[in-house]
Protein backbone atom coordinates (compact mmCIF):
# COMPACT_ATOMS: atom_id res chain seq x y z
CA UNK A 1 0.00 0.00 0.00
CA UNK A 2 2.78 2.77 1.08
CA UNK A 3 5.09 1.46 -1.81
CA UNK A 4 1.63 1.63 -4.12
CA UNK A 5 1.32 5.57 -3.25
CA UNK A 6 4.81 6.49 -3.04
CA UNK A 7 4.79 4.87 -6.75
CA UNK A 8 1.67 6.84 -7.46
CA UNK A 9 3.31 10.23 -6.18
CA UNK A 10 6.91 9.88 -8.56
CA UNK A 11 3.83 8.79 -11.50
CA UNK A 12 1.80 11.97 -10.84
CA UNK A 13 5.21 14.02 -10.71
CA UNK A 14 6.54 12.96 -13.92
CA UNK A 15 3.31 13.08 -15.37
CA UNK A 16 3.05 16.95 -14.04
CA UNK A 17 6.43 17.42 -15.61
CA UNK A 18 5.43 15.98 -18.82
CA UNK A 19 1.87 17.69 -19.01
CA UNK A 20 3.70 20.84 -18.26
CA UNK A 21 6.48 20.73 -21.09
CA UNK A 22 3.21 20.23 -23.62
CA UNK A 23 1.40 22.93 -22.19
CA UNK A 24 4.37 25.87 -22.32
CA UNK A 25 6.57 23.76 -25.41
CA UNK A 26 4.68 21.89 -27.61
CA UNK A 27 1.50 23.54 -27.78
CA UNK A 28 0.72 25.93 -30.23
CA UNK A 29 0.62 29.95 -29.41
CA UNK A 30 -2.61 31.04 -30.02
CA UNK A 31 -3.15 33.63 -32.71
CA UNK A 32 -5.21 36.44 -30.92
CA UNK A 33 -4.53 35.84 -27.30
CA UNK A 34 -0.81 34.99 -27.33
CA UNK A 35 1.40 33.16 -24.68
CA UNK A 36 -1.54 34.28 -22.15
CA UNK A 37 -3.80 31.72 -23.36
CA UNK A 38 -1.67 28.84 -22.16
CA UNK A 39 -2.68 29.48 -18.56
CA UNK A 40 -6.06 27.89 -20.10
CA UNK A 41 -3.76 24.07 -19.50
CA UNK A 42 -3.88 24.97 -15.86
CA UNK A 43 -7.18 26.95 -15.77
CA UNK A 44 -9.58 24.50 -16.95
CA UNK A 45 -8.00 20.84 -15.22
CA UNK A 46 -7.68 22.89 -12.01
CA UNK A 47 -11.81 23.93 -12.23
CA UNK A 48 -12.39 20.30 -13.24
CA UNK A 49 -10.67 19.11 -10.00
CA UNK A 50 -12.51 20.86 -7.88
CA UNK A 51 -15.68 20.12 -9.10
CA UNK A 52 -15.00 16.74 -8.72
CA UNK A 53 -13.67 17.06 -5.12
CA UNK A 54 -16.96 19.15 -4.22
CA UNK A 55 -19.52 15.96 -5.92
CA UNK A 56 -17.02 14.06 -3.47
CA UNK A 57 -17.73 15.66 -0.75
CA UNK A 58 -21.19 15.64 -1.21
CA UNK A 59 -21.89 11.63 -1.73
CA UNK A 60 -19.72 11.45 0.81
CA UNK A 61 -21.79 13.30 3.62
CA UNK A 62 -24.81 11.24 2.23
CA UNK A 63 -22.52 8.46 2.82
CA UNK A 64 -21.78 9.11 6.24
CA UNK A 65 -25.24 10.07 7.29
CA UNK A 66 -26.29 6.88 5.90
CA UNK A 67 -23.85 4.92 7.20
CA UNK A 68 -22.55 7.13 10.39
CA UNK A 69 -18.82 6.05 9.47
CA UNK A 70 -15.90 8.02 10.01
CA UNK A 71 -14.09 6.98 6.94
CA UNK A 72 -16.97 9.05 5.02
CA UNK A 73 -16.70 11.84 7.38
CA UNK A 74 -12.65 11.81 6.47
CA UNK A 75 -13.43 11.89 2.98
CA UNK A 76 -15.70 14.37 3.15
CA UNK A 77 -13.21 16.50 4.94
CA UNK A 78 -10.42 15.64 2.43
CA UNK A 79 -12.43 16.20 -0.47
CA UNK A 80 -13.88 19.52 0.42
CA UNK A 81 -10.46 21.03 1.77
CA UNK A 82 -8.90 19.94 -1.80
CA UNK A 83 -11.47 21.27 -3.44
CA UNK A 84 -11.16 24.82 -2.11
CA UNK A 85 -7.36 24.10 -2.91
CA UNK A 86 -8.16 23.67 -6.46
CA UNK A 87 -10.98 26.57 -6.54
CA UNK A 88 -8.76 29.03 -5.20
CA UNK A 89 -6.50 28.36 -7.77
CA UNK A 90 -9.38 28.77 -10.71
CA UNK A 91 -10.28 32.22 -8.62
CA UNK A 92 -6.75 33.15 -9.05
CA UNK A 93 -5.59 32.07 -12.30
CA UNK A 94 -9.11 33.47 -13.87
CA UNK A 95 -8.17 37.16 -13.50
CA UNK A 96 -4.35 36.60 -14.27
CA UNK A 97 -6.07 35.56 -18.11
CA UNK A 98 -8.09 38.19 -17.51
CA UNK A 99 -6.36 40.95 -17.39
CA UNK A 100 -4.15 41.16 -20.38
CA UNK A 101 -7.32 39.51 -22.83
CA UNK A 102 -10.68 41.51 -21.46
CA UNK A 103 -8.63 43.97 -19.88
CA UNK A 104 -9.94 43.73 -16.37
CA UNK A 105 -8.66 41.29 -13.27
CA UNK A 106 -12.54 40.48 -12.55
CA UNK A 107 -16.12 41.24 -13.98
CA UNK A 108 -19.44 39.84 -12.13
CA UNK A 109 -19.69 37.59 -15.36
CA UNK A 110 -22.00 34.30 -14.72
CA UNK A 111 -19.47 31.45 -14.57
CA UNK A 112 -17.23 34.12 -12.33
CA UNK A 113 -19.57 35.02 -9.95
CA UNK A 114 -20.65 31.14 -9.37
CA UNK A 115 -17.12 29.92 -8.79
CA UNK A 116 -16.79 32.44 -6.05
CA UNK A 117 -20.37 31.59 -4.66
CA UNK A 118 -19.16 28.23 -4.87
CA UNK A 119 -15.69 28.97 -2.89
CA UNK A 120 -17.50 30.75 -0.40
CA UNK A 121 -20.35 28.02 0.38
CA UNK A 122 -17.15 25.81 0.78
CA UNK A 123 -14.62 27.67 2.80
CA UNK A 124 -18.24 28.29 5.25
CA UNK A 125 -18.21 24.28 5.18
CA UNK A 126 -14.60 24.36 6.70
CA UNK A 127 -15.58 27.60 8.91
CA UNK A 128 -18.35 25.22 10.53
CA UNK A 129 -15.83 21.92 10.09
CA UNK A 130 -13.34 24.29 12.28
CA UNK A 131 -16.00 25.91 14.96
CA UNK A 132 -17.88 22.94 15.79
CA UNK A 133 -16.68 20.93 18.89
CA UNK A 134 -16.87 16.96 19.60
CA UNK A 135 -18.47 13.70 17.47
CA UNK A 136 -21.10 16.20 16.25
CA UNK A 137 -19.15 18.07 13.99
CA UNK A 138 -19.59 15.01 11.61
CA UNK A 139 -23.66 15.29 11.30
CA UNK A 140 -23.29 18.87 11.55
CA UNK A 141 -20.90 19.26 8.41
CA UNK A 142 -22.47 16.55 6.36
CA UNK A 143 -25.74 18.51 6.70
CA UNK A 144 -24.06 21.55 5.48
CA UNK A 145 -22.30 19.94 2.48
CA UNK A 146 -25.93 18.49 1.44
CA UNK A 147 -27.43 22.00 1.55
CA UNK A 148 -24.14 23.04 -0.67
CA UNK A 149 -24.19 21.11 -3.26
CA UNK A 150 -28.40 21.65 -3.99
CA UNK A 151 -27.48 25.52 -3.85
CA UNK A 152 -24.98 25.21 -6.64
CA UNK A 153 -27.22 24.78 -9.67
CA UNK A 154 -29.36 26.97 -8.02
CA UNK A 155 -26.56 29.53 -7.94
CA UNK A 156 -25.43 29.06 -11.61
CA UNK A 157 -29.11 29.40 -12.71
CA UNK A 158 -29.82 32.55 -10.96
CA UNK A 159 -26.66 34.03 -12.25
CA UNK A 160 -26.57 32.94 -15.40
CA UNK A 161 -29.52 35.68 -15.87
CA UNK A 162 -26.78 38.16 -16.21
CA UNK A 163 -24.93 38.81 -19.57
CA UNK A 164 -22.04 36.45 -19.62
CA UNK A 165 -19.01 37.38 -20.69
CA UNK A 166 -16.81 34.37 -20.14
CA UNK A 167 -15.52 32.64 -23.40
CA UNK A 168 -18.08 30.43 -24.44
CA UNK A 169 -17.11 26.67 -23.86
CA UNK A 170 -14.44 25.69 -26.64
CA UNK A 171 -15.23 21.72 -25.85
CA UNK A 172 -18.88 20.92 -27.34
CA UNK A 173 -19.29 24.74 -27.69
CA UNK A 174 -20.98 26.11 -30.06
CA UNK A 175 -20.15 26.33 -34.00
CA UNK A 176 -17.07 27.99 -34.51
CA UNK A 177 -15.29 26.60 -31.13
CA UNK A 178 -12.55 23.95 -31.10
CA UNK A 179 -9.14 23.12 -29.93
CA UNK A 180 -6.33 23.03 -32.24
CA UNK A 181 -5.34 19.02 -31.90
CA UNK A 182 -1.78 19.85 -30.63
CA UNK A 183 -3.93 22.01 -28.14
CA UNK A 184 -6.00 18.70 -27.36
CA UNK A 185 -3.60 17.13 -26.24
CA UNK A 186 -1.61 19.45 -24.14
CA UNK A 187 -4.76 20.20 -22.20
CA UNK A 188 -5.97 16.46 -21.77
CA UNK A 189 -2.49 15.34 -20.24
CA UNK A 190 -2.77 18.28 -17.61
CA UNK A 191 -6.62 17.29 -17.15
CA UNK A 192 -5.29 13.58 -16.29
CA UNK A 193 -2.03 15.22 -14.43
CA UNK A 194 -4.56 17.46 -12.29
CA UNK A 195 -6.87 14.57 -12.10
CA UNK A 196 -3.84 12.92 -10.24
CA UNK A 197 -2.39 15.42 -8.25
CA UNK A 198 -6.21 16.12 -6.78
CA UNK A 199 -6.53 12.19 -5.94
CA UNK A 200 -2.77 12.57 -4.46
CA UNK A 201 -3.80 15.30 -2.39
CA UNK A 202 -7.53 13.99 -1.34
CA UNK A 203 -5.25 10.63 -0.48
CA UNK A 204 -2.93 11.76 1.60
CA UNK A 205 -5.27 14.41 3.59
CA UNK A 206 -7.71 11.50 4.23
CA UNK A 207 -5.04 9.24 5.94
CA UNK A 208 -4.69 12.58 8.04
CA UNK A 209 -8.01 12.86 9.00
CA UNK A 210 -7.99 9.08 10.27
CA UNK A 211 -5.05 9.33 11.78
CA UNK A 212 -6.54 12.40 13.79
CA UNK A 213 -9.37 10.59 14.31
CA UNK A 214 -7.23 7.50 15.84
CA UNK A 215 -5.35 10.16 18.18
CA UNK A 216 -8.51 11.57 19.31
CA UNK A 217 -10.11 8.39 20.05
CA UNK A 218 -6.99 6.93 21.60
CA UNK A 219 -7.22 10.05 23.82
CA UNK A 220 -10.74 9.18 24.85
CA UNK A 221 -9.67 6.46 25.76
CA UNK A 222 -6.97 7.16 28.33
CA UNK A 223 -9.15 9.65 29.97
CA UNK A 224 -11.72 6.94 30.17
CA UNK A 225 -8.88 4.42 31.62
CA UNK A 226 -7.37 7.47 34.14
CA UNK A 227 -11.05 8.02 35.41
CA UNK A 228 -11.09 4.48 36.74
CA UNK A 229 -7.65 4.05 38.24
CA UNK B 1 -48.63 10.78 13.51
CA UNK B 2 -49.96 13.58 11.42
CA UNK B 3 -52.40 14.62 14.37
CA UNK B 4 -49.76 14.65 16.86
CA UNK B 5 -47.32 16.62 14.34
CA UNK B 6 -49.59 18.99 14.16
CA UNK B 7 -50.98 19.50 17.51
CA UNK B 8 -47.06 19.60 18.53
CA UNK B 9 -46.39 22.18 15.89
CA UNK B 10 -49.03 24.50 16.92
CA UNK B 11 -48.75 24.55 20.35
CA UNK B 12 -44.77 25.31 19.86
CA UNK B 13 -45.66 27.85 17.72
CA UNK B 14 -48.53 29.46 20.23
CA UNK B 15 -45.86 29.09 22.93
CA UNK B 16 -43.43 30.98 21.21
CA UNK B 17 -45.83 33.99 19.95
CA UNK B 18 -47.43 34.39 23.37
CA UNK B 19 -43.78 34.21 24.54
CA UNK B 20 -42.65 37.20 21.90
CA UNK B 21 -45.78 38.77 22.95
CA UNK B 22 -45.00 39.10 26.54
CA UNK B 23 -41.33 39.95 25.85
CA UNK B 24 -41.24 41.16 22.07
CA UNK B 25 -37.67 40.65 22.54
CA UNK B 26 -37.24 39.39 19.04
CA UNK B 27 -38.97 41.96 17.21
CA UNK B 28 -37.93 45.23 19.09
CA UNK B 29 -33.98 44.06 18.64
CA UNK B 30 -34.71 43.31 14.75
CA UNK B 31 -36.84 46.70 14.06
CA UNK B 32 -33.52 48.64 15.89
CA UNK B 33 -31.89 46.74 13.81
CA UNK B 34 -33.26 47.85 10.61
CA UNK B 35 -33.40 51.31 11.48
CA UNK B 36 -29.86 51.49 12.20
CA UNK B 37 -29.16 49.74 8.96
CA UNK B 38 -31.61 52.39 7.23
CA UNK B 39 -30.01 55.30 8.86
CA UNK B 40 -26.52 54.45 8.48
CA UNK B 41 -27.10 53.21 4.27
CA UNK B 42 -28.64 56.84 3.92
CA UNK B 43 -25.57 58.42 5.25
CA UNK B 44 -23.58 56.16 3.21
CA UNK B 45 -24.95 56.70 0.08
CA UNK B 46 -26.85 59.97 0.32
CA UNK B 47 -28.99 59.12 -2.88
CA UNK B 48 -31.29 61.27 -4.57
CA UNK B 49 -35.01 59.75 -5.45
CA UNK B 50 -33.73 58.38 -8.78
CA UNK B 51 -30.88 56.62 -7.46
CA UNK B 52 -32.61 55.60 -4.03
CA UNK B 53 -35.18 53.98 -6.46
CA UNK B 54 -32.56 51.45 -8.40
CA UNK B 55 -30.40 50.73 -5.33
CA UNK B 56 -33.60 50.64 -2.81
CA UNK B 57 -33.99 46.83 -3.55
CA UNK B 58 -30.86 45.97 -2.29
CA UNK B 59 -31.04 48.22 0.57
CA UNK B 60 -34.25 46.51 1.79
CA UNK B 61 -33.41 43.07 1.89
CA UNK B 62 -30.19 43.75 3.57
CA UNK B 63 -31.48 45.53 6.06
CA UNK B 64 -34.64 42.42 6.69
CA UNK B 65 -31.59 39.70 6.07
CA UNK B 66 -29.38 41.37 8.69
CA UNK B 67 -31.89 41.82 11.03
CA UNK B 68 -33.56 38.67 10.37
CA UNK B 69 -30.08 37.07 11.61
CA UNK B 70 -30.68 38.43 14.77
CA UNK B 71 -34.23 37.26 15.95
CA UNK B 72 -32.95 33.35 14.01
CA UNK B 73 -30.05 33.49 16.38
CA UNK B 74 -32.62 33.74 19.25
CA UNK B 75 -35.01 31.08 17.77
CA UNK B 76 -32.66 28.29 19.39
CA UNK B 77 -30.98 29.75 22.59
CA UNK B 78 -34.52 29.77 24.60
CA UNK B 79 -34.56 26.39 24.14
CA UNK B 80 -31.25 25.51 25.58
CA UNK B 81 -31.97 26.74 29.13
CA UNK B 82 -33.47 24.33 31.07
CA UNK B 83 -31.78 21.42 28.83
CA UNK B 84 -35.67 21.90 26.99
CA UNK B 85 -34.15 20.83 23.55
CA UNK B 86 -32.84 17.36 25.64
CA UNK B 87 -36.11 16.95 26.93
CA UNK B 88 -37.42 17.50 23.92
CA UNK B 89 -34.97 15.05 21.87
CA UNK B 90 -35.73 11.92 24.15
CA UNK B 91 -39.81 12.79 23.79
CA UNK B 92 -41.65 11.13 21.00
CA UNK B 93 -42.59 14.36 19.50
CA UNK B 94 -41.34 14.25 16.07
CA UNK B 95 -38.37 16.41 15.36
CA UNK B 96 -39.83 18.37 12.13
CA UNK B 97 -43.39 19.14 13.57
CA UNK B 98 -40.80 21.58 16.18
CA UNK B 99 -38.45 22.67 13.15
CA UNK B 100 -41.92 23.73 11.09
CA UNK B 101 -42.85 25.37 14.54
CA UNK B 102 -39.44 27.48 14.54
CA UNK B 103 -39.62 28.22 11.54
CA UNK B 104 -43.29 29.29 11.23
CA UNK B 105 -42.89 31.52 14.30
CA UNK B 106 -39.57 33.33 12.68
CA UNK B 107 -41.48 33.77 9.29
CA UNK B 108 -44.07 35.47 11.48
CA UNK B 109 -42.07 37.83 12.99
CA UNK B 110 -40.15 39.05 10.25
CA UNK B 111 -43.25 39.53 8.23
CA UNK B 112 -44.19 41.82 10.74
CA UNK B 113 -40.88 43.31 10.95
CA UNK B 114 -41.24 44.14 7.25
CA UNK B 115 -44.87 45.48 7.54
CA UNK B 116 -43.78 48.19 10.30
CA UNK B 117 -40.30 48.72 8.16
CA UNK B 118 -42.01 49.21 4.46
CA UNK B 119 -43.46 52.77 5.38
CA UNK B 120 -40.37 53.81 6.42
CA UNK B 121 -38.58 52.60 3.76
CA UNK B 122 -41.16 54.54 1.45
CA UNK B 123 -40.69 58.09 3.36
CA UNK B 124 -37.00 57.64 4.18
CA UNK B 125 -36.09 57.07 0.33
CA UNK B 126 -38.89 58.70 -1.46
CA UNK B 127 -39.73 55.52 -2.99
CA UNK B 128 -42.70 54.87 -5.88
CA UNK B 129 -43.80 51.77 -7.25
CA UNK B 130 -43.60 51.68 -11.22
CA UNK B 131 -44.87 48.06 -11.85
CA UNK B 132 -47.18 45.71 -10.27
CA UNK B 133 -47.51 46.17 -6.45
CA UNK B 134 -48.92 42.71 -5.73
CA UNK B 135 -45.23 41.24 -7.13
CA UNK B 136 -43.60 43.02 -4.40
CA UNK B 137 -45.95 40.99 -2.53
CA UNK B 138 -45.24 37.91 -3.58
CA UNK B 139 -41.25 37.96 -3.44
CA UNK B 140 -41.78 39.27 0.13
CA UNK B 141 -43.41 35.69 1.21
CA UNK B 142 -41.53 33.88 -0.93
CA UNK B 143 -38.15 35.55 -0.03
CA UNK B 144 -38.63 36.01 3.86
CA UNK B 145 -39.71 31.91 3.46
CA UNK B 146 -36.26 31.32 2.05
CA UNK B 147 -34.12 32.87 4.46
CA UNK B 148 -36.30 31.83 7.31
CA UNK B 149 -36.22 28.63 6.62
CA UNK B 150 -32.90 27.72 5.91
CA UNK B 151 -32.02 30.27 8.90
CA UNK B 152 -34.07 28.19 11.05
CA UNK B 153 -32.28 25.14 10.12
CA UNK B 154 -28.37 27.09 10.50
CA UNK B 155 -29.35 28.87 13.91
CA UNK B 156 -29.81 24.78 14.67
CA UNK B 157 -26.87 24.20 13.04
CA UNK B 158 -24.42 27.14 14.45
CA UNK B 159 -25.95 27.15 18.53
CA UNK B 160 -23.50 23.57 18.52
CA UNK B 161 -20.68 25.70 17.54
CA UNK B 162 -18.37 27.25 19.65
CA UNK B 163 -18.36 30.73 18.36
CA UNK B 164 -22.67 30.83 17.97
CA UNK B 165 -23.74 34.08 16.83
CA UNK B 166 -20.58 34.75 14.57
CA UNK B 167 -21.50 31.36 13.02
CA UNK B 168 -24.96 31.90 11.53
CA UNK B 169 -24.35 34.61 8.91
CA UNK B 170 -21.09 32.87 8.08
CA UNK B 171 -23.15 30.04 6.90
CA UNK B 172 -26.41 31.24 6.27
CA UNK B 173 -25.48 33.79 3.58
CA UNK B 174 -23.47 31.83 0.99
CA UNK B 175 -26.21 29.52 1.09
CA UNK B 176 -28.98 32.39 0.63
CA UNK B 177 -27.52 34.27 -2.40
CA UNK B 178 -29.67 33.09 -5.06
CA UNK B 179 -32.69 34.11 -2.94
CA UNK B 180 -31.12 37.12 -2.12
CA UNK B 181 -30.51 37.95 -5.93
CA UNK B 182 -34.17 36.99 -6.74
CA UNK B 183 -35.23 39.22 -3.88
CA UNK B 184 -33.12 42.19 -4.68
CA UNK B 185 -33.61 42.18 -8.39
CA UNK B 186 -37.55 41.36 -7.83
CA UNK B 187 -37.37 44.81 -5.73
CA UNK B 188 -35.92 46.56 -8.11
CA UNK B 189 -38.00 45.55 -11.32
CA UNK B 190 -41.18 47.10 -9.68
CA UNK B 191 -39.59 49.96 -8.64
CA UNK B 192 -37.97 50.99 -11.66
CA UNK B 193 -40.77 49.38 -13.97
CA UNK B 194 -37.81 47.87 -15.92
CA UNK B 195 -38.86 44.33 -17.31
CA UNK B 196 -40.61 41.35 -15.52
CA UNK B 197 -39.41 39.79 -12.70
CA UNK B 198 -41.21 36.52 -13.54
CA UNK B 199 -38.12 33.97 -14.21
CA UNK B 200 -37.25 35.25 -10.13
CA UNK B 201 -40.01 34.48 -8.79
CA UNK B 202 -40.40 31.03 -10.60
CA UNK B 203 -36.99 30.79 -9.44
CA UNK B 204 -37.64 31.76 -5.17
CA UNK B 205 -40.54 29.22 -5.41
CA UNK B 206 -37.87 26.16 -6.64
CA UNK B 207 -35.62 27.37 -3.91
CA UNK B 208 -38.19 27.51 -0.97
CA UNK B 209 -39.50 23.41 -2.25
CA UNK B 210 -36.37 22.26 -2.54
CA UNK B 211 -34.73 23.79 0.60
CA UNK B 212 -37.72 23.27 3.08
CA UNK B 213 -37.60 19.74 1.73
CA UNK B 214 -33.88 19.49 2.29
CA UNK B 215 -34.56 20.79 6.08
CA UNK B 216 -37.18 18.59 6.90
CA UNK B 217 -35.08 15.71 5.66
CA UNK B 218 -31.98 16.39 7.67
CA UNK B 219 -33.61 18.01 10.92
CA UNK B 220 -33.71 14.85 12.78
CA UNK B 221 -29.99 13.66 11.94
CA UNK B 222 -29.08 17.60 13.31
CA UNK B 223 -31.39 17.31 16.22
CA UNK B 224 -29.76 14.04 17.50
CA UNK B 225 -26.14 14.97 16.63
CA UNK B 226 -23.90 13.81 19.50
Amino acid sequence: MKYLSIGFIIFTLALLGFSTYQALFVAPTEQTMGDVQRIFYYHAPTAWVAGVCFFVNFLASIAYLWKRSLNADALAAASAEVGVVFCTIVLITGPIWAKPVWGIWWTWEARLTSTLVLWLIYVSYLILRRFSVGSQTQTLAAALAIFGFVDVPIVYMSIRWFRTQHPQPVIAGGQGSGLDPVMWHAFLWNLLAFTCVGIVFIVTRYRLQKLENEVEAAHAQRAIAGGVQ
Amino acid sequence: MLVSSISVTRSTLLKDIRLEWRSKDAINSMLFFALLVVVIFSFAFDPNAEESRRIAGGLIWVAFLFAAVVALNQTWARELRNQVLDAYRVSPAPPNALFLAKAVGNFLFVTILELLMAPLFVVFYQLRSEGPLWQLVVVALLGTWALVVNGTFFAALSIRTRNREIMLPLILFPISIPALLAMVDTTTIVLTGDGTPDFWLKMLLVYDVVFTLVCLLLFESVLNAE
